[in-house]
């Protein structure tokens, strides 16, 4: 039977984001009775591949071959459907991000295997296989049935605690014989070094009452010193003050940190959209009617460029800085 | 060239969502419908190429899965631009019933590039357009925040974690787009939406198709705590509580 985790490597390193979804794997197996298996594609280390046996996994499935060093939606499914045969998987989980969105939706056609996506909590029963899941962007969540025999999830980033459940893994390398990919890399530009806004345990976001680009210094800072990301509003990205990446929101992007500072920021329903995950939402507004309150736990009315460098200092005091 | 690009029919998201039938069911009514907002840059990115005569793209069309009462949102679709509009007349039971029928679409008339949101602001799925290509035995390239035609040449900016990617995939192929596609949707003019009263949308009946989910039931989020506030003459006060009670710094 078993549960097969897709879990992505960066460059052969597992993240936060990998352990997370074998914990999850691993606790989805115990409800079924049944081990659980992780399958990474790439060259990954031995040291690396052991570590997911810490989260749960009882065996682990390194996929090598020239052909998969990029994503290639159709390759990466065949490569996963023919594991989970293999395997003999009932469940399938992987990652609700860009490249688990690739793929997932493929396998679920090839498998015949019915689909929750953004799930963000274990099954609610598993007869009838019942998951929960967002949906109305935020404003409403619908327990679904998932009907075939294989199921598909897809887990929502940073909505599942990492457990520590270690185990005596297996394992196995697989030299997969593959056709060459259709998606052909042109080129790649990354930024390196900085800690990617779907990653951040921690957000510092700022809206149109920032006021102008030239006032992010001490927001930064902030975000830096609680080891935080940066975020901001749409018009913010719009306006060009910060770059696109860093819009959350509807159609920019949909995090769940434990922690989301917003600063500024009005909290108008497609804001609120991208960022209703996080589990603490902190509001400065100098407007104590705005509806980013409504959603906040803590808030202060007031002007940020007042508060924002007395946070600052607050926060070098406690850590000794 | 010809593209087509695939539209959702959603509830304009400022809408109060409620629910109905011991809350198994949306409550539709009062809800002002609009086009999926990543479907509206999709076809607002497909017009720009065929505005543009060395893409070669001549012609763009839409199509949807929905009943009647989902023309007009359709209509507006024309009115923005589209040439040509195909309705398949079924109620979207899930992402897998609508990736099917959309591929019966295809295979009846044959298109270069195939373009969805990459979820639609109801149901959150980000499923018909992967599922759609896997039904076609057809690349696609998910999280697409460029797409140009060069020498005939598909060329897609896509998303990857840190930055992005510029690749190619042999037509006919599924690109399936977020923030980025175009800057802001075309707005229809007078013109367009005279002429889309015109314009005939085809009807299509579905195949037999069994949805592979069922949504037994809908929740509204649990309410938050309400605000705890700080006084703004002591904003250090607000991390020493976020200190103590959130753990988190
Ligand atoms: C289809 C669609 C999709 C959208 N998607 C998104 C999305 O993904 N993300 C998104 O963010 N928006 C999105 N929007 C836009 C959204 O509706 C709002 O317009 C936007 O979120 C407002 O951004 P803001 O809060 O930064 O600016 P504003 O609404 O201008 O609010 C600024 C806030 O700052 C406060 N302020 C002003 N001065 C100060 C000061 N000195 N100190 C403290 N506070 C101050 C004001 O009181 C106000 O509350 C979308 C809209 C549509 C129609």
């Amino acid at each position: 039977m078993s549960v097969l985790v897709y879990t992505e490597n960066w460059d052969g390193k597992f993240k936060k984001l990998s352990y997370e979804l074998v914990s999850y794997g691993s606790k989805v197996a115990e409800m079924l009775g049944t081990t659980t298996t992780a399958v990474t594609i790439g060259n990954v280390n031995d040291d690396e591949l052991n570590t997911l046996g810490k989260y749960g996994a009882d065996k682990v499935l390194c996929l090598q071959s020239e052909n998969l060093k990029n994503l290639d939606s159709q390759l990466y499914t065949n490569a996963i459907a023919k594991v989970a045969q293999d395997e003999g998987s009932k469940v399938i989980v992987i990652s609700n991000n860009n490249s688990g969105k690739s793929i997932a939706p493929r396998l679920s056609v090839k498998l015949k295997a019915a689909l929750g996506s953004g799930v963000s909590q274990l099954p609610l029963s598993t007869s009838p296989f019942t998951v929960y899941k967002r949906t109305f962007s935020g404003a409403a969540f619908a327990h679904v049935v998932l009907k075939t025999d294989v199921k598909i999830i897809t887990l929502t980033q940073n909505s599942f605690d990492i457990v520590e459940n270690s185990k005596q893994v297996k394992v196995e390398r697989v030299d997969f014989q593959t056709d060459a990919p259709k998606t052909v890399v042109k080129d790649v530009q990354k930024q390196t070094g900085k800690l990617l806004l779907t990653d951040a345990e921690i957000v510092v976001s700022g809206g149109r009452g920032m006021k102008s680009p030239d006032n992010w210094g001490p927001l930064e800072e902030l975000a830096e010193l609680l080891g935080g990301a940066t975020a901001c509003s749409r018009p913010v990205s719009d306006e060009g003050w910060r770059p696109h990446e860093e819009h959350t929101g509807q159609t920019g992007k949909i995090i769940a940190p434990n922690l989301y500072i917003a600063v500024g920021i009005s909290g108008a329903t497609q804001h609120i959209a991208g960022v209703s995950g996080s589990k603490y939402i902190v509001a400065i507004n100098n407007d104590k009617t705005a509806p980013i309150f409504e959603v906040a736990q803590y808030g202060i009315v007031g002007d940020a460029q007042k508060v924002l460098p007395q946070l600052v200092e607050a926060v070098k005091e406690i850590k000794g800085k | 060239m010809k593209i087509l690009v695939c539209i959702s029919h959603v509830p304009d998201t400022t809408t109060k969502v409620k629910f109905v039938d011991g809350d198994t069911k949306l409550d539709t009514n009062g809800i002002q419908w609009v086009i999926n907002p990543w479907d509206e840059l999709s076809l607002t990115r497909a017009l720009e190429l065929k505005d543009n005569a060395s893409t070669g793209v001549s012609s763009v069309t839409v199509a949807h899965v929905g009943p009647a009462t989902t023309e007009p949102t359709i209509r507006k679709a024309l009115a923005i631009g589209a040439d040509n509009a195909i309705r398949v007349n079924a109620d979207p039971a899930d992402a897998y019933f609508v990736a099917a029928q959309l591929a019966e679409v295809v295979k009846q008339e044959q298109f270069d590039i195939i373009m969805c949101g990459i979820e639609s602001s109801d149901y959150n799925g980000s499923a018909v357009g992967s599922m759609l290509a896997e039904f076609l035995d057809i690349p696609s390239v998910s999280a697409v925040s460029g797409l140009n035609i060069e020498n005939n040449e598909a060329i897609i900016t896509r998303e990857i974690d840190g930055g992005k990617e510029t690749v190619t995939v042999p037509t006919p192929f599924v690109a399936i787009v977020q923030k980025g596609i175009a800057k802001e949707p075309r707005i229809a003019a007078m013109r367009g939406i005279m002429m889309a009263r015109s314009k005939p949308i085809k009807v299509i009946e579905p195949v037999a198709i069994d949805p592979l989910t069922e949504y037994v039931k809908f929740e509204l989020p649990k309410p938050r705590a309400a605000c705890k506030f700080v006084d703004p003459e002591n904003p250090k006060e607000l991390i020493t509580l976020l200190q103590n009670e959130t753990k988190l710094i």
